[in-house]
């Protein structure tokens, strides 16, 4: 599904006189159809930087990034044109950043309804039923579907965060420490949401703070040093 | 798919030029003024693809470039060089005499005559300056703003003309009991919705928006804001949005461009943009948000 090869990354900082910042280098790996691969490795070694790179929030510096897109082919994420870029994150490739970082000004429900609004093609109603499952599920209270996560706790906020990012149903979901700030009962929850994603066939690649976990969920682990 | 506008190699320049105005400006030279015959070369060779129901960023300081170009491409000003094309999918059916037969694109729009510039205006393009003054007229009614804009685009039914001016009225959030008010009765945030009303009234696929919400207050740029989300998801239309602003563009914009000194020096995925800026420029501007 995903084949990341000789991937490396680093930041040029003109602001600092052209400071060269290396984040990742020579990364490679495999992550077969359906499978779900963790990273791990000390924090500032790159992981979230290989993630970006893959969501191509960052610009590869060099290597590649392969792609078995359903609607394109095999395609290198590192080079493909910012349009298909576009196309490939609303369509196929879902991404659950450290903090939430949603439009300000739209309600909890609206913020998970909308993609699969616009992604599953759904009827409203179907959509609406199916966001309020996953709030509940979630632990959401109910008195806040229709506030603005802007003001939530910051569990909450992450748990929207997840439910944004796995209500459509992604083919590749990205996880950059979903559980990093649940309490051990929404951490449940979520591995459970997760296990139900892989059942119909989500392949996944995931940072967890907790290494424990980490073990319990994926079936591979790929250490960056 | 293939993009509604082409644009390509888009350029203004003020002054006679010399041989030597390209190399002497830029953001290398830090300037757009040309040493040695005093020419400004507002924008150069300005190259970007827009597709249909797509927001485009361009962002950039005063004097960047980013509202020259926007006249251009609104017909304003009449550009150096470059070439401006619609997709036939989406204005072959509103002015077929733009097309020659079986291609695809239209001819280039900056080529035509002032006839067939206010024609293809007329039929396709709104725009929303920052200035409301520029956009409307202070002393004529809301509702008779709304009816001039129609009367170019070619309807003649005073009763229907009514209509739409409501209709437009209400999609953004003006009382309609104040339709026959001129836009000086209102405040600037009202004044920005009635520009809005005004440039949605042809029906237009081509949204320009120049720095829409410079100089509103942050609750009434909000209200402007969201307004322009809700619309452009409704009416499927594209938009250029012009800002010095990176949470507008941000809110707004998929895909952003950087100009400086009349050159775009870098574009990509606005969240790239933000969070991997490449050049010196972009890195100080995102820097220097707050």
């Amino acid at each position: 599904m995903l084949t990341v090869e000789k991937l490396s990354k680093s930041f040029t900082l003109h602001i600092l006189n052209g400071k060269h910042i290396a984040a990742c280098r020579d990364i490679s790996f495999k992550v077969p159809k359906g499978a779900f691969l963790g990273l791990s490795g000390p924090s500032g070694t790159g992981k979230s930087t290989v993630l970006k790179c893959i969501y191509r929030t960052y610009l590869p510096g060099s290597g590649s990034v392969w792609y078995d897109s359903a609607n394109y082919g095999r395609i290198d994420l590192a080079t493909l044109s910012d349009r298909a870029v576009i196309d490939i994150r609303t369509r196929e490739i879902g991404y659950v950043a450290q903090f939430l970082k949603v439009i300000p000004r739209v309600s909890a429900l609206d913020v998970v309804m909308e993609p699969i609004l616009t992604r599953n093609g759904v009827s409203h109603d179907e959509a609406r039923s199916r966001a309020v499952d996953l709030l509940k599920r979630l632990r959401i209270p109910e008195h806040l579907f229709d506030a603005y996560p802007a003001t939530f706790s910051g569990g909450e906020q992450q748990r929207i965060n997840i439910a944004h990012a796995v209500s459509w149903k992604p083919r590749l979901l990205l996880l950059d420490e979903p559980t990093a700030s649940l309490d051990s009962e929404s951490v449940a929850q979520v591995l459970e949401i997760l296990k139900e994603l892989r059942r119909d066939g989500t392949t996944m690649i995931g940072i967890f703070h907790d290494h424990e976990l980490m073990t319990s969920v994926t079936d591979s682990i790929f250490t960056i040093c | 798919m293939e993009p509604l506008i082409r644009t390509r190699g888009l350029s203004k320049r003020f002054g006679p030029g010399c041989e030597r105005c390209l190399v002497a400006t830029g953001p290398e030279c830090e300037t757009n003024r040309c040493n040695y015959c005093g020419s400004v070369v507002a924008c150069n060779d300005v190259s970007f693809d827009l597709y249909k129901n797509e927001a485009l960023g361009i962002v950039g300081e005063s004097g960047s470039g980013k509202s020259t170009l926007v006249r251009l491409l609104h017909f304003e000003w009449d550009s150096t060089g470059g070439s401006v094309e619609l997709h036939a999918d989406a204005a072959m059916q509103l002015i077929p005499e733009l097309f020659d037969s079986g291609s695809v694109y239209s001819r280039n729009l900056l080529g035509l005559s002032p006839f067939q510039k206010r024609q293809a205006r007329n039929a396709l393009m709104g725009i929303v300056y920052q200035n409301p003054f520029l956009g409307l007229r202070m002393n004529v009614s809301s509702g008779g703003n709304i009816a001039e804009r129609l009367l170019g685009a070619g309807w003649r039914n005073i009763g229907r003309m009514r209509e739409r001016s409501a209709e437009l009225l209400e999609k953004t959030e003006i009382p309609v009991d104040r339709m026959d008010e001129p836009p000086k009765n209102f405040s600037g945030g009202m004044q920005q919705r009635v520009q809005i009303a005004k440039a949605l009234s042809n029906s237009p696929l081509i949204l320009f928006l120049d720095e829409v919400t410079t100089g509103l207050d942050l609750s009434v740029q909000a209200r402007v804001l969201d307004l322009i989300r809700t619309l452009q998801s409704e009416l499927k239309l594209s938009l250029l949005v012009v800002s010095h602003d990176l949470g507008v563009i941000n809110l707004l914009c998929q895909r952003t461009m950087v100009m400086k000194y009349g050159r775009v020096v870098e574009s990509g995925l606005t969240d790239q943009i933000l969070q991997d800026p490449q050049h010196k420029y972009t890195q100080l501007l995102v820097a220097s948000q707050l």
